[in-house]
């Protein structure tokens, strides 16, 4: 009774998604993360290298996998994130977070939302009313459900990545999924 | 249950009981002065995770997984127990720590009796293996699965599991989100 060696996921990419990128792009390389996950946060810089020395070839997509648990401020965090988002700013608030661990305390992720040019009520509002939790916590079950055991868990082609998370590592998938297609 | 027999080291099983297999009773401290039995949890599906040890990096990300899943597992109304060989006073500092929401059971004395039972222990290291159960309501193991020791296994085996476990006409949910919806099946290739 072994493991399937390579897990596949579940939801397709959809227009519902965090998307940074073509749609046109050959590769998709989908994150499953949380924003106060400290391996996350160190992959950050990795995937910004891979979309920097990709371009137009390769799209990225973020999914939510907060480990509300152990890990206090992952949902405000992730809330704070989609609030942002229904005001086209997601990527901006997601830049921010993830260089900005030590700090998602709900004042912080409040005063982010100034840098990033919109209206901080409606992050503080996002964040007391939860109105995006159950995106958050649909993010979370499809994750699950693709077989996500932490964070964070990379998707290139909607298949696991299972190598270390380093720029190498991480672009020969990439290219060799490339290849394929 | 008599303890004795439960535990007697005869015909012990050489890896993870297969599905079909009734699940053997244990009775295992859960606390300092609290033990639970299997039996106890007769009449809804159960899972059960045997894991190598409190504290190592592997088993508090799997445990820490399983926590966040509860919500998940309690749609079908299943419990999960944790079980290594750690005793209670460990479990609890561990537990509180991580802030886990689901027992922790001690397999502590004897060492690892219930894990060899389950073909879930490693003679060698004196841990128990990485190994996942889900027991159905009447006691009956319906799916179980040997994880690599370093690998967290994850949770969408047991969720496979669980819904493989509803059959149609027993649809008991009362829970609306729940759509009775069942895989194929319940063992994982």
């Amino acid at each position: 009774m072994t493991r399937h060696s390579t897990a596949n996921l579940t939801q397709a990419v959809s227009e519902h998604d965090h998307i940074r990128g073509p749609a046109t792009a050959l590769v998709t390389l989908l994150e499953y993360g949380d924003y106060e996950c400290p391996y996350c946060g160190a992959a950050h810089p990795v995937v910004e290298e891979l979309r920097k020395s990709l371009g137009d070839q390769m799209r990225f997509v973020f999914r939510h996998f907060p480990l509300t648990q152990i890990h206090e401020n992952a949902m405000s965090a992730a809330e704070s994130a989609e609030a942002a988002g229904a005001q086209d700013k997601f990527w901006e608030m997601h830049d921010i977070l993830y260089t900005n661990q030590q700090a998602l305390d709900p004042e912080s992720l409040v005063q982010y939302a100034s840098w990033i040019g919109i209206d901080p009520k409606t992050v503080a509002k996002a964040l007391s009313a939860h109105e995006f939790e159950d995106r958050i916590r649909a993010d979370f079950s499809t994750g699950i459900r693709s077989g996500v055991n932490g964070t964070p868990t990379f998707f290139i082609e909607g298949n696991r990545y299972n190598g270390p998370p380093d720029f190498d590592s991480m672009l020969a998938a990439i290219e060799l999924a490339e290849q394929k297609e | 249950m008599s303890d004795s027999h439960a535990y007697s080291n005869a015909s012990l099983p050489t890896g993870v009981l297969p599905p079909g297999t009734p699940a053997p009773d244990f009775r295992l401290p859960t606390t300092p002065d609290q033990c639970v039995s299997l039996s106890d949890f007769r009449g809804a599906p159960l899972i059960l995770a045997f894991y190598p040890a409190d504290w190592s990096p592997v088993c508090g990300d799997e445990l820490a997984l399983f926590n966040e899943v509860l919500p998940e597992f309690r749609r079908f109304h299943a419990a999960i127990l944790g079980i290594s060989v750690d005793g209670v006073w460990c479990h609890l500092a561990y537990a509180k720590d991580r802030k886990l929401r689901f027992p922790l059971l001690a397999d502590f004395e004897p060492k690892g009796a219930v894990s060899r039972l389950y073909g879930a222990f490693r003679p060698h290291e004196g841990v128990c293996e990485r190994a996942l159960y889900v027991i159905d309501a009447n006691g009956i193991i319906r799916w179980s699965y040997l994880s690599p020791i370093g690998l967290n296994p994850g949770a969408d085996g047991i969720l496979e599991a669980l819904e493989a476990l509803i059959p149609p006409q027993e649809n008991k949910t009362d829970d609306p989100a729940f759509d009775g919806k069942s895989h194929a099946s319940g063992q994982r290739a």
